[in-house]
């Protein structure tokens, strides 16, 4: 399979920003990543553009024609919708319409806008993430979710409160140099265990922020790349997407993500890699056990062993296997609908150098990976980067 | 209220509240809590219908302190997941202290109303 060159990339700053309309955000990374490819939106053939609550956070659906449009093109766009997986999804969507040779130039992004929301806006928005009959009605919030897992976790393999606390002090500690993160703050393993409760067993600090902002990608076929000179030397290689039931009730186990092992079967098997070929990783740690189920799901470690990778020191950034250098949606934050395209931004700014954690990617490694999920992973997208020349 | 525009699902509810619970059961042994009209794991669409037990075992189980505004008055509370033979439900655990919720412990289920709504949900009792 042709491979889907990343030409250029561009994000806003992640934070809180009430009064930025989200078209303005998305127009900002949008314009980013065709300056950083040295194209214009001319050259523009198609535009996929994530988002989850747009229509409860703006009061405005079809939203895709209005991300072209804030990239000065009419051309076709789409929304894809996927929950928290809503830009991963926008890039396979854009990898596969590259590959088709339906296209030579897309961008693909996504922008999430919900600190206008309130907190109790936005718990309420992001519970909509989640089955309405058989979860939202039962209680269960989003934090409660993760929570649910958790616990489910905790009493099929172990592990506890303070192995999830030394993720959240590595991501913190990852994004201390990330200037787009929306939290740019040191943590100890005493503040997560002391933060206040949100859904036991989870508190505040194992939990990512409500962040708006915006990312995007310039995405280019082989030839066109080719033809004019616009090769930067990564590429996307491999692509997956897995499913699973909406509601956890449904689910065999409550302590793994199959849609996350299926999606990275798929784009494994897609790029011709394997696990051990990966050298770093950014993976969805929307709260902090979702890292666990997320580097167990990829196969980077087995059931049971990722819940301590942390605090053992293998997933920092001078150990062995790197994950969310960027600061994670842990730290550097997680506006929904433009999270999966941050990832395989960060993993091809990290893989050319030009990311600001980029010092901790060893010079042989040639392979990175992004990891997104959707609701309590009933949705997963996963996509190789590698190194071209 | 939202209920009455749920048929199939309040008469799930309905069946509950009368101590007359069901789920589905595909071939394959897959159990389903209804609305459903094919098992999401095979495809199955002949459902057959089972009793529901009468006490379940909780799976797992929080305490949410951070509610959406649908249980602004409920917070803090217990949601769980519990296993009632083959079928597993979500609900809520009704008079509970959190520091007494275990996993493994026996329930039973019925059908409250929630504090700040008044929609009805799905809710857990120890059993005694």
């Amino acid at each position: 399979m042709s491979k889907a060159f990343v030409a250029g990339t561009g994000m806003t700053a992640f934070g809180t920003f009430p009064d930025r309309r989200g078209r303005d955000m998305f127009a900002e990374a949008g314009l980013a990543a065709l300056d950083d490819a040295g194209l214009g939106p001319e050259d523009i053939d198609e535009v996929f553009y994530g988002n989850f609550i747009g229509t409860l956070a703006e009061n405005q659906g079809h939203q895709g024609p209005l991300a072209a449009e804030a990239l000065g093109t009419t051309a076709p766009s789409r929304r894809v919708e996927s929950a928290c997986a809503s830009s991963g999804l926008a890039i396979r969507d854009a990898v596969r319409a590259v590959r088709s040779g339906e296209a030579d130039v897309v961008v693909a992004g996504g922008m999430e806008r919900m600190s206008n929301m309130g907190t109790a806006g936005a718990t309420d928005g992001l519970a909509r993430a989640a089955d309405d009959l058989f979860e939202i009605r039962s209680g269960v919030t989003f934090p409660a979710a993760y929570a649910l897992m958790a616990r489910a976790y905790f009493d099929e393999f172990g592990g506890d409160r303070e192995d999830l606390a030394h993720i959240a002090v590595k991501n913190h500690d990852n994004a201390l140099v990330n200037d787009h993160a929306h939290l740019q703050e040191e943590i100890t393993v005493d503040d997560v265990l002391e933060s206040p409760e949100i859904a036991a067993p989870l508190t505040l600090y194992d939990a990512c922020p409500i962040s708006d902002g915006a990312a995007a990608l310039v995405l280019l076929s082989p030839s066109y790349a080719e033809e004019h000179g616009l090769d930067s030397g990564v590429a996307i290689t491999g692509s997956g997407h897995g499913g699973d039931t909406m509601a956890l009730q449904d689910r065999q186990s409550l302590a793994t993500a199959p849609a996350t092992r299926d999606a990275a079967e798929e784009a494994y098997d897609d790029a011709g890699i394997s696990p051990d070929d990966v050298g770093f990783v950014e993976v969805h740690d929307c709260f902090t056990i979702a890292e666990v189920l997320a580097l167990e799901g990829l196969g980077l470690y087995s059931y049971g062993e990722g819940i301590g990778a942390a605090r053992r020191g293998e997933t920092r950034r001078d150990g062995d296997l790197p994950v969310n250098l960027s600061g994670g949606l842990k730290a550097k934050g997680h506006p929904v609908g433009a999270t999966g395209a941050a990832q395989v931004a960060a993993v091809s700014n990290l893989l050319t150098g030009i990311h600001p954690r980029a010092d901790a990617v060893s010079e042989d490694v040639t392979v990175g990976l992004a990891h997104n999920a959707g609701g309590t992973v009933a949705s997963a997208a996963v996509h190789v980067l590698e190194v071209t020349r | 209220m939202t209920d009455t525009q749920d048929g199939c699902y309040d008469a799930f509810l309905d069946a509950l509240e009368a101590s007359d619970g069901y789920y589905y059961e595909c071939a394959d042994g897959h159990a389903l809590v209804p609305p459903r009209r094919v098992c999401p794991h095979c495809g199955d669409r002949e459902l057959e219908r089972v009793e529901l037990p009468e006490t379940g075992s909780i799976v797992t189980h929080t305490t949410v302190a951070v509610p959406t505004p649908q249980f602004e008055d409920d917070a803090p509370y217990v949601t769980a997941i519990a296993t009632f033979g083959q079928a597993k439900l979500t609900g809520i655990l009704r008079d509970v202290d959190p520091n007494d919720v275990e996993i493994g412990q026996e329930v039973t289920v019925t059908v409250d109303t929630a504090e700040t709504t008044g929609d009805r949900t799905i809710t857990f009792d120890r059993h005694s």
